[in-house]
Protein backbone atom coordinates (compact mmCIF):
# COMPACT_ATOMS: atom_id res chain seq x y z
CA UNK A 1 0.00 0.00 0.00
CA UNK A 2 3.01 2.47 1.26
CA UNK A 3 4.52 1.62 -2.20
CA UNK A 4 0.88 2.76 -3.99
CA UNK A 5 0.74 5.84 -1.98
CA UNK A 6 4.17 6.63 -2.92
CA UNK A 7 4.05 6.31 -6.63
CA UNK A 8 0.89 7.88 -6.81
CA UNK A 9 2.56 11.21 -5.04
CA UNK A 10 5.34 11.05 -7.18
CA UNK A 11 3.23 11.43 -10.05
CA UNK A 12 0.91 14.79 -8.30
CA UNK A 13 4.46 15.92 -7.91
CA UNK A 14 5.72 15.64 -11.56
CA UNK A 15 2.60 17.24 -12.15
CA UNK A 16 3.16 19.89 -9.83
CA UNK A 17 7.32 20.15 -11.34
CA UNK A 18 5.52 20.01 -15.17
CA UNK A 19 3.06 22.84 -14.52
CA UNK A 20 3.62 26.30 -16.31
CA UNK A 21 6.62 28.22 -15.25
CA UNK A 22 6.52 31.81 -13.61
CA UNK A 23 9.04 33.21 -15.62
CA UNK A 24 10.92 31.37 -18.38
CA UNK A 25 14.10 33.67 -18.51
CA UNK A 26 14.27 32.63 -14.65
CA UNK A 27 14.23 29.07 -15.70
CA UNK A 28 16.73 28.83 -18.95
CA UNK A 29 19.44 30.60 -16.53
CA UNK A 30 18.84 27.54 -13.78
CA UNK A 31 18.83 25.37 -16.09
CA UNK A 32 22.37 26.22 -17.57
CA UNK A 33 23.56 26.63 -13.83
CA UNK A 34 22.48 22.88 -12.76
CA UNK A 35 23.86 21.89 -16.37
CA UNK A 36 27.27 22.87 -14.57
CA UNK A 37 26.37 21.68 -11.26
CA UNK A 38 24.92 18.23 -12.25
CA UNK A 39 26.62 17.81 -15.56
CA UNK A 40 29.66 19.31 -16.23
CA UNK A 41 31.19 18.75 -12.49
CA UNK A 42 30.50 14.94 -13.02
CA UNK A 43 32.96 14.71 -16.35
CA UNK A 44 35.81 14.20 -13.83
CA UNK A 45 34.21 11.50 -12.06
CA UNK A 46 32.46 9.11 -15.05
CA UNK A 47 36.26 9.77 -17.00
CA UNK A 48 37.84 8.25 -14.17
CA UNK A 49 35.04 5.24 -13.71
CA UNK A 50 35.30 4.56 -17.57
CA UNK A 51 39.05 4.48 -18.26
CA UNK A 52 39.02 1.82 -15.53
CA UNK A 53 35.74 0.16 -16.60
CA UNK A 54 37.52 -0.10 -19.98
CA UNK A 55 40.69 -1.65 -18.58
CA UNK A 56 39.23 -4.28 -16.37
CA UNK A 57 36.99 -5.02 -19.53
CA UNK A 58 39.61 -5.77 -21.99
CA UNK A 59 42.08 -7.97 -19.25
CA UNK A 60 39.39 -10.02 -18.01
CA UNK A 61 38.00 -10.08 -22.27
CA UNK A 62 41.15 -11.46 -22.80
CA UNK A 63 41.50 -13.95 -19.46
CA UNK A 64 38.28 -15.72 -21.07
CA UNK A 65 40.22 -16.03 -24.58
CA UNK A 66 42.98 -18.30 -24.20
CA UNK A 67 41.44 -20.57 -26.93
CA UNK A 68 43.82 -20.58 -30.24
CA UNK A 69 41.67 -20.36 -32.50
CA UNK A 70 39.58 -17.22 -30.52
CA UNK A 71 40.49 -14.42 -32.72
CA UNK A 72 42.23 -11.73 -30.27
CA UNK A 73 40.16 -8.79 -31.75
CA UNK A 74 37.00 -9.55 -30.45
CA UNK A 75 38.63 -8.62 -26.96
CA UNK A 76 38.07 -5.06 -28.40
CA UNK A 77 34.88 -6.05 -29.97
CA UNK A 78 33.26 -7.14 -26.81
CA UNK A 79 35.09 -4.51 -24.90
CA UNK A 80 32.87 -1.62 -27.15
CA UNK A 81 29.45 -3.39 -27.38
CA UNK A 82 29.88 -3.87 -23.41
CA UNK A 83 30.55 -0.32 -23.31
CA UNK A 84 28.13 0.66 -25.44
CA UNK A 85 25.50 -1.59 -24.42
CA UNK A 86 25.01 -1.51 -20.67
CA UNK A 87 28.76 -0.03 -18.70
CA UNK A 88 28.22 3.68 -20.00
CA UNK A 89 25.13 4.12 -19.67
CA UNK A 90 23.76 1.98 -17.07
CA UNK A 91 26.78 1.54 -14.97
CA UNK A 92 27.29 5.59 -15.43
CA UNK A 93 24.19 5.91 -14.32
CA UNK A 94 23.97 4.29 -11.25
CA UNK A 95 27.05 5.92 -10.13
CA UNK A 96 25.69 9.33 -10.79
CA UNK A 97 22.68 7.88 -9.22
CA UNK A 98 25.03 7.96 -6.23
CA UNK A 99 26.51 11.36 -7.04
CA UNK A 100 23.68 13.98 -8.21
CA UNK A 101 20.94 11.66 -6.68
CA UNK A 102 22.43 12.30 -3.30
CA UNK A 103 23.44 16.12 -4.41
CA UNK A 104 19.96 16.85 -5.47
CA UNK A 105 17.84 15.22 -2.26
CA UNK A 106 20.01 16.65 0.33
CA UNK A 107 20.55 20.49 -1.54
CA UNK A 108 16.44 19.63 -1.86
CA UNK A 109 15.80 18.53 1.65
CA UNK A 110 17.87 21.13 3.39
CA UNK A 111 15.92 23.92 1.41
CA UNK A 112 13.04 22.33 3.01
CA UNK A 113 13.85 22.30 6.81
CA UNK A 114 14.94 25.13 6.31
CA UNK A 115 12.02 26.83 4.83
CA UNK A 116 13.56 28.52 1.69
CA UNK A 117 11.05 26.41 -0.11
CA UNK A 118 8.35 27.56 2.07
CA UNK A 119 9.65 31.14 1.40
CA UNK A 120 9.37 30.15 -2.50
CA UNK A 121 5.73 29.35 -2.00
CA UNK A 122 4.59 32.48 0.69
CA UNK A 123 6.11 34.86 -2.61
CA UNK A 124 3.86 32.95 -5.07
CA UNK A 125 6.73 30.63 -6.82
CA UNK A 126 5.53 27.24 -7.79
CA UNK A 127 8.69 25.65 -5.63
CA UNK A 128 8.64 22.29 -7.45
CA UNK A 129 8.48 23.68 -10.90
CA UNK A 130 11.44 26.31 -9.80
CA UNK A 131 13.50 24.12 -8.53
CA UNK A 132 13.24 20.40 -10.26
CA UNK A 133 12.24 21.08 -13.44
CA UNK A 134 15.85 22.77 -14.43
CA UNK A 135 17.54 20.09 -12.36
CA UNK A 136 15.84 17.13 -14.76
CA UNK A 137 15.91 18.66 -18.02
CA UNK A 138 19.54 19.78 -17.08
CA UNK A 139 20.26 16.07 -16.53
CA UNK A 140 18.00 15.01 -19.38
CA UNK A 141 20.25 17.32 -21.71
CA UNK A 142 23.72 16.66 -20.80
CA UNK A 143 23.72 13.36 -19.15
CA UNK A 144 23.82 11.68 -23.36
CA UNK A 145 27.26 13.75 -23.58
CA UNK A 146 28.41 11.94 -20.70
CA UNK A 147 28.00 8.83 -21.99
CA UNK A 148 29.48 9.75 -25.17
CA UNK A 149 32.71 10.80 -23.22
CA UNK A 150 32.26 7.77 -21.04
CA UNK A 151 32.49 5.37 -24.42
CA UNK A 152 35.19 6.93 -25.80
CA UNK A 153 37.29 7.18 -22.77
CA UNK A 154 36.64 3.63 -21.97
CA UNK A 155 37.30 2.19 -25.09
CA UNK A 156 40.82 4.04 -24.71
CA UNK A 157 41.10 2.85 -21.36
CA UNK A 158 40.72 -0.50 -22.43
CA UNK A 159 43.06 0.34 -25.45
CA UNK A 160 45.94 1.52 -23.46
CA UNK A 161 45.39 -1.42 -20.85
CA UNK A 162 45.02 -4.04 -23.66
CA UNK A 163 48.47 -2.95 -25.07
CA UNK A 164 49.89 -2.44 -21.90
CA UNK A 165 49.65 -5.97 -20.95
CA UNK A 166 50.50 -7.51 -23.86
CA UNK A 167 47.22 -9.23 -24.12
CA UNK A 168 46.13 -7.78 -27.49
CA UNK A 169 48.08 -5.91 -29.63
CA UNK A 170 47.11 -2.30 -31.04
CA UNK A 171 45.81 -2.60 -34.12
CA UNK A 172 44.14 -5.91 -33.15
CA UNK A 173 42.01 -3.94 -30.66
CA UNK A 174 42.18 -1.15 -33.44
CA UNK A 175 40.18 -3.38 -35.86
CA UNK A 176 38.22 -4.89 -33.09
CA UNK A 177 36.10 -1.62 -32.38
CA UNK A 178 35.51 -1.14 -35.83
CA UNK A 179 34.48 -4.45 -36.69
CA UNK A 180 30.31 -5.07 -37.12
CA UNK A 181 29.54 -1.81 -35.53
CA UNK A 182 25.68 -1.73 -34.86
CA UNK A 183 24.87 2.32 -34.93
CA UNK A 184 21.66 1.31 -33.27
CA UNK A 185 23.46 0.23 -30.03
CA UNK A 186 24.27 4.32 -29.63
CA UNK A 187 20.84 4.86 -29.53
CA UNK A 188 19.59 2.17 -27.63
CA UNK A 189 22.53 3.35 -25.08
CA UNK A 190 21.34 7.49 -25.05
CA UNK A 191 18.00 6.38 -24.96
CA UNK A 192 18.55 4.58 -22.23
CA UNK A 193 20.82 7.66 -20.58
CA UNK A 194 18.17 10.28 -20.72
CA UNK A 195 15.52 7.85 -19.16
CA UNK A 196 17.71 7.25 -16.30
CA UNK A 197 18.71 10.35 -16.07
CA UNK A 198 14.82 11.20 -15.56
CA UNK A 199 14.60 8.99 -13.09
CA UNK A 200 17.39 9.70 -11.06
CA UNK A 201 16.87 13.81 -10.81
CA UNK A 202 12.92 13.29 -10.28
CA UNK A 203 13.17 10.37 -7.61
CA UNK A 204 15.76 12.20 -5.90
CA UNK A 205 14.22 15.65 -5.81
CA UNK A 206 10.73 13.96 -4.91
CA UNK A 207 12.32 12.32 -1.84
CA UNK A 208 14.48 15.97 -0.97
CA UNK A 209 10.83 18.09 -1.47
CA UNK A 210 8.85 15.78 0.84
CA UNK A 211 11.60 15.49 3.86
CA UNK A 212 10.39 16.93 7.16
CA UNK A 213 12.29 17.11 10.28
CA UNK A 214 15.51 18.03 10.38
CA UNK A 215 19.28 17.40 9.21
CA UNK A 216 18.67 13.06 9.89
CA UNK A 217 15.83 13.40 7.96
CA UNK A 218 17.42 15.04 5.14
CA UNK A 219 19.95 12.48 5.36
CA UNK A 220 17.37 9.65 5.13
CA UNK A 221 16.31 10.63 2.32
CA UNK A 222 19.53 10.83 0.48
CA UNK A 223 19.92 7.42 0.96
CA UNK A 224 16.36 6.60 0.14
CA UNK A 225 16.78 9.06 -2.97
CA UNK A 226 19.55 6.74 -4.27
CA UNK A 227 18.50 3.62 -3.13
CA UNK A 228 15.10 3.69 -5.21
CA UNK A 229 16.34 5.40 -8.03
CA UNK A 230 19.00 2.67 -8.69
CA UNK A 231 16.04 -0.17 -8.41
CA UNK A 232 14.44 2.16 -10.83
CA UNK A 233 17.24 2.52 -12.66
CA UNK A 234 18.11 -1.68 -12.83
CA UNK A 235 13.98 -2.04 -13.50
CA UNK A 236 14.15 0.50 -16.60
CA UNK A 237 17.66 -1.48 -18.44
CA UNK A 238 15.20 -4.61 -18.44
CA UNK A 239 12.37 -2.73 -19.61
CA UNK A 240 14.54 -0.87 -22.41
CA UNK A 241 16.48 -3.51 -23.38
CA UNK A 242 13.35 -5.89 -23.71
CA UNK A 243 11.61 -3.11 -26.04
CA UNK A 244 14.72 -2.59 -28.06
CA UNK A 245 17.00 -5.16 -28.85
CA UNK A 246 14.32 -7.92 -28.63
CA UNK B 1 -6.44 44.87 6.99
CA UNK B 2 -6.37 40.81 7.20
CA UNK B 3 -8.85 38.74 9.19
CA UNK B 4 -9.41 35.49 10.62
CA UNK B 5 -12.81 34.05 10.82
CA UNK B 6 -13.79 30.93 12.56
CA UNK B 7 -10.31 29.16 11.99
CA UNK B 8 -9.59 25.64 13.32
CA UNK B 9 -6.77 23.11 12.10
CA UNK B 10 -6.82 19.81 13.63
CA UNK B 11 -3.29 17.47 13.36
CA UNK B 12 -4.00 13.94 13.82
CA UNK B 13 -7.39 14.63 15.75
CA UNK B 14 -5.84 17.27 18.23
CA UNK B 15 -7.20 20.71 17.12
CA UNK B 16 -4.34 22.82 17.37
CA UNK B 17 -6.30 26.00 16.28
CA UNK B 18 -10.09 26.43 17.92
CA UNK B 19 -12.37 28.73 16.29
CA UNK B 20 -10.05 31.93 15.84
CA UNK B 21 -11.71 35.28 15.22
CA UNK B 22 -9.46 37.92 15.04
CA UNK B 23 -8.38 41.14 12.79
CA UNK B 24 -5.19 42.76 11.94
CA UNK B 25 -5.07 46.64 11.25
CA UNK B 26 -3.25 47.98 8.81
CA UNK B 27 -0.14 50.18 9.34
CA UNK B 28 0.60 48.80 13.10
CA UNK B 29 2.60 45.97 14.37
CA UNK B 30 0.05 43.17 15.32
CA UNK B 31 2.18 40.35 17.67
CA UNK B 32 0.81 36.71 17.89
CA UNK B 33 1.71 35.87 21.52
CA UNK B 34 1.88 32.71 23.30
CA UNK B 35 3.79 29.57 24.60
CA UNK B 36 5.55 27.12 22.20
CA UNK B 37 2.84 24.63 20.60
CA UNK B 38 0.39 27.01 21.79
CA UNK B 39 -0.81 27.24 18.12
CA UNK B 40 0.54 30.55 17.07
CA UNK B 41 3.34 29.44 13.53
CA UNK B 42 0.39 27.29 12.79
CA UNK B 43 -1.89 30.85 12.60
CA UNK B 44 0.62 32.43 10.91
CA UNK B 45 0.79 29.40 8.55
CA UNK B 46 -2.86 29.71 7.77
CA UNK B 47 -3.47 32.97 7.17
CA UNK B 48 0.17 33.29 4.40
CA UNK B 49 -1.62 29.90 3.28
CA UNK B 50 0.97 27.01 3.94
CA UNK B 51 -1.78 25.58 5.29
CA UNK B 52 -5.18 24.93 4.66
CA UNK B 53 -7.02 25.77 7.41
CA UNK B 54 -9.60 22.80 8.43
CA UNK B 55 -12.42 25.52 8.60
CA UNK B 56 -12.95 28.90 8.34
CA UNK B 57 -11.63 31.74 6.36
CA UNK B 58 -8.92 34.41 5.57
CA UNK B 59 -9.90 37.65 4.08
CA UNK B 60 -7.33 39.88 2.77
CA UNK B 61 -8.95 43.21 2.00
CA UNK B 62 -12.29 41.63 1.03
CA UNK B 63 -10.88 39.11 -0.51
CA UNK B 64 -11.28 35.31 0.83
CA UNK B 65 -7.95 34.09 0.21
CA UNK B 66 -8.97 30.26 1.12
CA UNK B 67 -11.23 30.29 -1.34
CA UNK B 68 -8.92 30.82 -3.93
CA UNK B 69 -7.17 28.47 -6.41
CA UNK B 70 -3.14 28.36 -6.86
CA UNK B 71 -2.88 30.95 -9.55
CA UNK B 72 -5.87 33.41 -7.65
CA UNK B 73 -3.54 33.00 -4.71
CA UNK B 74 -0.33 33.74 -6.56
CA UNK B 75 -2.01 37.44 -7.17
CA UNK B 76 -1.94 38.01 -3.07
CA UNK B 77 1.37 35.78 -2.30
CA UNK B 78 3.33 38.49 -4.50
CA UNK B 79 2.10 41.45 -1.87
CA UNK B 80 3.61 39.45 0.91
CA UNK B 81 6.48 39.39 2.27
CA UNK B 82 7.83 36.94 5.21
CA UNK B 83 10.34 36.78 7.55
CA UNK B 84 11.27 33.68 8.87
CA UNK B 85 12.49 32.49 12.07
CA UNK B 86 16.27 31.15 10.80
CA UNK B 87 15.98 33.66 7.63
CA UNK B 88 15.20 30.90 5.24
CA UNK B 89 17.64 33.09 2.49
CA UNK B 90 18.56 30.83 -0.13
CA UNK B 91 22.13 29.20 -0.05
CA UNK B 92 23.04 29.40 -2.86
CA UNK B 93 22.84 32.91 -4.01
CA UNK B 94 24.50 35.89 -2.78
CA UNK B 95 22.80 38.80 -0.63
CA UNK B 96 22.29 40.92 -3.45
CA UNK B 97 20.58 37.97 -5.33
CA UNK B 98 18.11 37.13 -2.72
CA UNK B 99 17.41 40.57 -2.54
CA UNK B 100 16.97 40.55 -6.50
CA UNK B 101 14.90 37.30 -6.71
CA UNK B 102 11.38 38.25 -6.00
CA UNK B 103 11.94 41.11 -8.43
CA UNK B 104 13.44 38.83 -11.03
CA UNK B 105 10.51 36.46 -10.64
CA UNK B 106 7.62 38.81 -10.61
CA UNK B 107 8.68 42.50 -12.75
CA UNK B 108 9.91 43.56 -15.93
CA UNK B 109 12.37 46.14 -14.40
CA UNK B 110 15.11 46.49 -16.10
CA UNK B 111 18.82 45.14 -14.26
CA UNK B 112 19.61 48.78 -13.34
CA UNK B 113 16.09 49.32 -11.07
CA UNK B 114 16.12 46.20 -10.03
CA UNK B 115 19.83 47.08 -8.64
CA UNK B 116 18.78 50.33 -7.49
CA UNK B 117 16.06 48.67 -5.41
CA UNK B 118 17.96 46.12 -3.79
CA UNK B 119 20.72 48.63 -2.61
CA UNK B 120 17.76 50.85 -1.32
CA UNK B 121 16.42 47.91 0.52
CA UNK B 122 19.73 47.33 1.91
CA UNK B 123 20.10 50.22 2.76
CA UNK B 124 17.08 50.99 4.77
CA UNK B 125 17.77 47.54 6.80
CA UNK B 126 20.80 49.50 7.80
CA UNK B 127 23.34 46.73 5.67
CA UNK B 128 25.76 47.96 3.35
CA UNK B 129 28.91 46.34 1.53
CA UNK B 130 27.65 42.79 1.62
CA UNK B 131 26.35 42.51 -1.74
CA UNK B 132 28.68 40.07 -2.42
CA UNK B 133 28.53 38.16 0.46
CA UNK B 134 26.87 34.35 0.81
CA UNK B 135 24.37 33.59 3.76
CA UNK B 136 27.04 31.46 5.06
CA UNK B 137 29.09 34.30 5.16
CA UNK B 138 26.77 36.33 7.17
CA UNK B 139 25.35 36.47 11.66
CA UNK B 140 22.09 35.96 12.58
CA UNK B 141 21.05 39.64 13.22
CA UNK B 142 22.69 40.44 9.47
CA UNK B 143 20.55 37.62 7.78
CA UNK B 144 17.42 38.72 9.58
CA UNK B 145 18.34 42.18 7.98
CA UNK B 146 18.78 40.73 4.58
CA UNK B 147 15.30 38.54 4.87
CA UNK B 148 13.59 41.78 5.92
CA UNK B 149 15.17 43.63 3.26
CA UNK B 150 14.19 40.65 0.69
CA UNK B 151 10.56 40.75 1.92
CA UNK B 152 10.39 44.23 1.11
CA UNK B 153 12.16 44.46 -2.08
CA UNK B 154 8.50 44.23 -3.99
CA UNK B 155 7.09 46.93 -1.67
CA UNK B 156 4.66 44.04 0.19
CA UNK B 157 1.02 45.57 1.23
CA UNK B 158 1.08 42.14 3.98
CA UNK B 159 4.52 41.37 6.54
CA UNK B 160 4.79 38.58 8.24
CA UNK B 161 7.84 37.67 11.25
CA UNK B 162 8.04 34.50 12.43
CA UNK B 163 9.85 34.78 16.25
CA UNK B 164 12.27 37.69 14.36
CA UNK B 165 14.25 37.39 17.81
CA UNK B 166 14.95 33.95 17.94
CA UNK B 167 18.39 33.32 18.52
CA UNK B 168 19.76 36.78 18.48
CA UNK B 169 21.16 39.31 21.18
CA UNK B 170 18.50 41.64 23.29
CA UNK B 171 20.52 44.30 21.32
CA UNK B 172 19.92 43.48 17.56
CA UNK B 173 16.63 42.03 19.06
CA UNK B 174 15.29 45.68 20.09
CA UNK B 175 17.12 47.08 16.31
CA UNK B 176 15.24 44.27 14.83
CA UNK B 177 12.03 45.66 16.60
CA UNK B 178 12.54 48.90 15.63
CA UNK B 179 12.85 48.30 12.00
CA UNK B 180 10.32 45.97 11.44
CA UNK B 181 8.16 49.01 13.31
CA UNK B 182 9.39 51.42 11.45
CA UNK B 183 8.83 49.71 7.60
CA UNK B 184 5.50 48.72 9.21
CA UNK B 185 4.49 52.57 9.86
CA UNK B 186 6.67 53.71 6.60
CA UNK B 187 4.88 51.43 4.29
CA UNK B 188 1.41 51.03 5.65
CA UNK B 189 1.79 47.72 5.78
CA UNK B 190 -0.12 45.04 7.63
CA UNK B 191 2.20 43.28 10.13
CA UNK B 192 1.79 40.22 11.93
CA UNK B 193 4.70 39.17 14.46
CA UNK B 194 4.86 35.83 15.86
CA UNK B 195 6.54 36.09 19.00
CA UNK B 196 7.21 34.58 23.00
CA UNK B 197 9.77 37.62 23.65
CA UNK B 198 8.52 40.17 25.83
CA UNK B 199 10.47 43.08 25.30
CA UNK B 200 9.21 42.59 21.72
CA UNK B 201 5.44 43.17 22.62
CA UNK B 202 6.50 45.98 25.23
CA UNK B 203 8.61 47.49 22.70
CA UNK B 204 6.24 47.23 19.54
CA UNK B 205 3.13 45.62 20.41
CA UNK B 206 0.63 47.94 19.11
CA UNK B 207 -1.65 45.50 19.02
CA UNK B 208 -1.33 42.55 21.03
CA UNK B 209 -3.50 38.81 20.64
CA UNK B 210 -2.60 36.14 23.26
CA UNK B 211 -3.36 32.34 21.98
CA UNK B 212 -3.04 29.28 24.58
CA UNK B 213 -3.82 25.64 22.99
CA UNK B 214 -5.11 26.89 20.09
CA UNK B 215 -7.37 29.52 21.50
CA UNK B 216 -7.59 33.39 21.89
CA UNK B 217 -7.16 34.18 25.44
CA UNK B 218 -6.60 37.97 25.22
CA UNK B 219 -6.23 41.09 22.91
CA UNK B 220 -5.46 44.28 24.04
CA UNK B 221 -1.95 46.29 23.81
CA UNK B 222 1.53 47.11 25.23
CA UNK B 223 0.01 49.11 27.47
CA UNK B 224 -2.84 47.13 28.79
CA UNK B 225 -0.28 43.81 29.08
CA UNK B 226 0.60 43.67 32.07
CA UNK B 227 -2.41 45.14 33.66
CA UNK B 228 -4.53 42.44 32.77
CA UNK B 229 -6.02 39.90 35.29
CA UNK B 230 -6.02 37.41 33.21
CA UNK B 231 -4.46 34.07 34.45
CA UNK B 232 -3.27 32.19 31.87
CA UNK B 233 -1.41 35.72 30.71
CA UNK B 234 0.22 36.47 33.42
CA UNK B 235 1.25 33.05 34.02
CA UNK B 236 2.61 33.57 30.73
CA UNK B 237 4.27 36.93 31.29
CA UNK B 238 5.44 36.47 34.51
CA UNK B 239 6.14 32.77 34.66
CA UNK B 240 3.86 32.91 37.66
CA UNK B 241 3.20 29.16 38.11
CA UNK B 242 7.26 27.89 37.32
CA UNK B 243 7.46 30.74 40.55
CA UNK B 244 4.79 28.68 42.59
CA UNK B 245 6.37 25.67 42.38
CA UNK B 246 9.99 26.85 42.86
CA UNK B 247 8.52 28.27 45.71
CA UNK B 248 6.95 24.93 46.82
CA UNK B 249 10.23 22.79 45.88
CA UNK B 250 13.41 25.15 45.07
CA UNK B 251 15.00 21.90 44.26
CA UNK B 252 13.25 22.01 40.95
Amino acid sequence: MKFLYNLGHYFYFLFKVFSKPEKLKVYYRQTFLEIEKLGVNSIYIVAIISVFMGAVITIQGALNATFPMFPKYLIGFATRDSLILEFSCTVVALILAGKVGSNISSEIGTMRVTEQIDALEIMGVNSASFLVMPKIIASMLFNPFLTIISVILGIIGGLVAGTLTGVITFSEFIYGIQRGFDSFYVTYSLVKTVVFAFIISSVSAYYGYYVSGGSLEVGQSSTKAVVYSSIAILFFNVVLTQLMLM
Amino acid sequence: MITASHISKIFNGHKVLNDINVSFKQGITNLVIGQSGSGKTVLLKCIVGLLDPDEGDIIYNNVNFTKLNFDQKKTIRQEIGMLFQGGALFDSYTVEENVLFPMNMFTEKTMEEKLERVNFCLKRVNIINVNHLYPSELSGGMKKRVAIARAIALNPNYLFCDEPNSGLDPLTSVLIDQLIKEITEEFNMTTIINTHDMNSVLEIGQKVIFIHDGVIEWEGSNKDVLESDNVKLNDFIFATSLAKRLKKNPCD
